[in-house]
């Protein structure tokens, strides 16, 4: 049984003009299943108003699906006493790396979400600095948040999640106002969080250079998923990518551009190293 | 620049002050503040005195840095000074022209003054001494009998250290707004009073919505990471009260008894 089980949900915002008359109905997430297994990197990718942001926001039991039901570590979602196990369970990281978060020092920060959950002061310190250090932000725990670049922000937050002992990570474009040098950091953070304490991440982005170390990449558009599968499947179809406007890495774009006049190379290329090996591969046996 | 700025000017720096429980602090000074209006001659506010003195003393904050407080409301002091001096009736010490002083107004001018300075050097020097988090957590604590009444004691206590948090936020954006409007022809600084404050509505309105968009985002953040109320909630940094919290409280005490003695037995 996966950690997140997501059965058929569909998720509606509903427009009403002033007097609450309804005016239009928006399908945000349409007919979506997936089932999510322990320590899987996933990535979701997607352009804005693909429904990415509102499926991710099901699985922490911010909103729930008006049809269909989400499972999270074999609870659902939609009943009142789970929410805050599934909270608990389900971690979730926003895009503002300012308003999420609530401390004014970093480690009274990280502590917030332990605080929350009732847990005796000495855990709280030793659950705070051990997060602290995963995310190797332990020299700056007496500092003030507003002083920390974007990067050690996000950090922060991630630090503030993984302090709660989640099983599963939701990221939720966690690195679109960063720099990118900030976004490097975070995705690193995700990754190690991923490789050495084995949590499930759920990484929902729409910079594909992102997802490539992912184990597997859900396309979502229009709110259903239009593709799935691992990084070098998803990056070979880049006619496909391109028409839902997705940004294909350059060493990709560059790869099937030289393909397509005729070099020969192998499929689904998706860092530089990759297509200088191959191409200097293609030239030797010619 | 704009983000080195702390409500309440916490001084850093180590002291016996620094280190006392945030509730003895706010305790003290309530205590001192109520010595102030209970004592009304020479020899109570002598005892005043060394006790702010001694406390200054302890605080290790520099003389010159705790007075800068005080120039915020020196036009106050005045005011009150000049109307005290001027409109007491009694006899007259000196007169001229429409104006006259009388003894009495020479006195009560005198005390208030006093009072009006002690009270801001007293309260400055809590608020010098205490960050401001533990200003909040103190408040909490002492506030929590309240609850009985129906109070929000804690979800108070929660907001103003969210504000606090955001105030360096908010006035970055607002600087940011400002030079994005500057940039457009907005103009912030010629023409009188009510041309100036209409000026201002491009950049308060901009701040407004940006402000509500974060307390939508921060209040799901905050859901996400389990928040539900004070109810249940352990704290990663209890106050908890040292013997030298004790000894603090018997000193004050101590403080209270000694200025209504002073005021009971003492002269003037």
């Amino acid at each position: 049984m996966g950690i997140v089980e997501i059965d058929n949900i569909a998720y509606e915002y509903i427009r009403r003009d002033e007097e609450g008359n309804v005016e239009g109905i928006v399908r945000a997430v349409d007919g979506v299943s997936l089932d999510i297994k322990r320590g899987e990197f996933i990535s979701i990718l997607g352009g804005n108003g693909s429904g990415k942001s509102t499926l991710a926001k099901q699985i922490n039991a911010i909103l729930y699906p008006c049809e269909g039901s989400v499972y999270v570590d074999g609870k659902d979602t939609s009943v009142e006493e789970n929410v805050w196990d599934v909270r608990q369970a389900a971690g979730m990281i926003f895009q503002n790396p300012d308003n999420q978060i609530i401390g004014s020092i970093v480690e009274e920060d990280v502590g917030f979400g332990p605080e929350n959950m009732g847990i005796p002061t000495p855990e709280i310190i030793e659950r705070v600095n051990e997060a602290l250090k995963t995310l190797r932000m332990y020299d700056y725990r007496k500092h003030s948040p507003n002083r920390l670049s974007g990067g050690q922000k996000q950090r922060v937050a991630i630090a503030g999640v993984v302090a709660m002992h989640p099983k599963c990570i939701i990221m939720d474009e966690p690195t679109a106002m960063l720099d990118p040098m900030g976004r490097k950091e975070v995705i690193r953070a995700a990754r190690a969080l991923n490789d050495v304490e084995k949590v499930t991440i759920i990484l929902i982005t729409h910079y594909m250079e992102e997802t490539i170390y992912s184990d597997r990449i859900i396309v979502m558009d229009k709110g259903k998923v239009v593709m799935s599968g691992d990084p070098k499947e998803i990056f070979s179809r880049i006619d496909e990518l391109k028409r839902l406007r997705l940004g294909v890495p350059q060493a990709t774009e560059l790869a099937y551009e030289l393909k397509r006049r005729g070099v020969r190379l192998g499929s689904g290329i998706l860092s530089g190293k990759e297509l200088v090996t191959q191409i200097c591969r293609s030239y030797a046996t010619m | 620049m704009m983000r080195d700025i702390t409500i309440g000017q916490y001084y850093q720096t180590e002291s016996v002050l620094h280190r006392l429980d945030p509730r003895v602090k706010i305790t003290g000074t309530f205590i001192f503040i109520i010595s102030l209006f209970v004592a009304k001659n020479i020899t109570s506010y002598a005892v005043a005195t060394a006790f702010l003195t001694a406390v200054i003393l302890l605080s290790r904050i520099p003389f010159s840095f705790i007075v800068r407080g005080m120039k915020a409301v020196v036009i106050i002091l005045f005011i009150t000074v000049v109307f005290n001096l001027f409109l007491t009736p009694g006899i007259t010490f000196v007169s001229f022209w429409r104006f006259k002083i009388t003894y009495e107004g020479l006195k009560t001018a005198g005390y208030t003054a006093v009072r009006l300075t002690y009270l801001i050097l007293g309260s400055s020097i809590m608020t010098l001494t205490t960050t401001p988090n533990n200003l909040t957590d103190g408040l909490e604590s002492l506030m929590k009998p309240l609850k009985v009444f129906r109070i929000p004691v804690h979800e108070i206590a929660m907001m103003m250290s969210i504000a606090l948090r955001f105030i360096p936020i908010l006035m970055e954006e607002t600087d940011k707004i400002m030079k994005a409007q500057l940039s457009r022809g907005a103009d912030f600084e010629s023409g009188g009073i009510i041309k100036r404050s209409r000026a201002l509505i491009p950049l308060l309105v901009p701040l407004f919505v940006s402000a509500f968009r974060r307390a939508n985002d921060l209040a799901m953040a905050m859901e996400a990471r389990c928040y539900h109320g004070g109810e249940g909630r352990t704290k990663m940094k209890p106050l908890v009260y040292r013997s030298s919290d004790f000894t603090a409280y018997i000193v004050l005490c101590l403080y209270f008894a000694l200025v209504i003695t002073a005021q009971r037995v003492g002269m003037l």
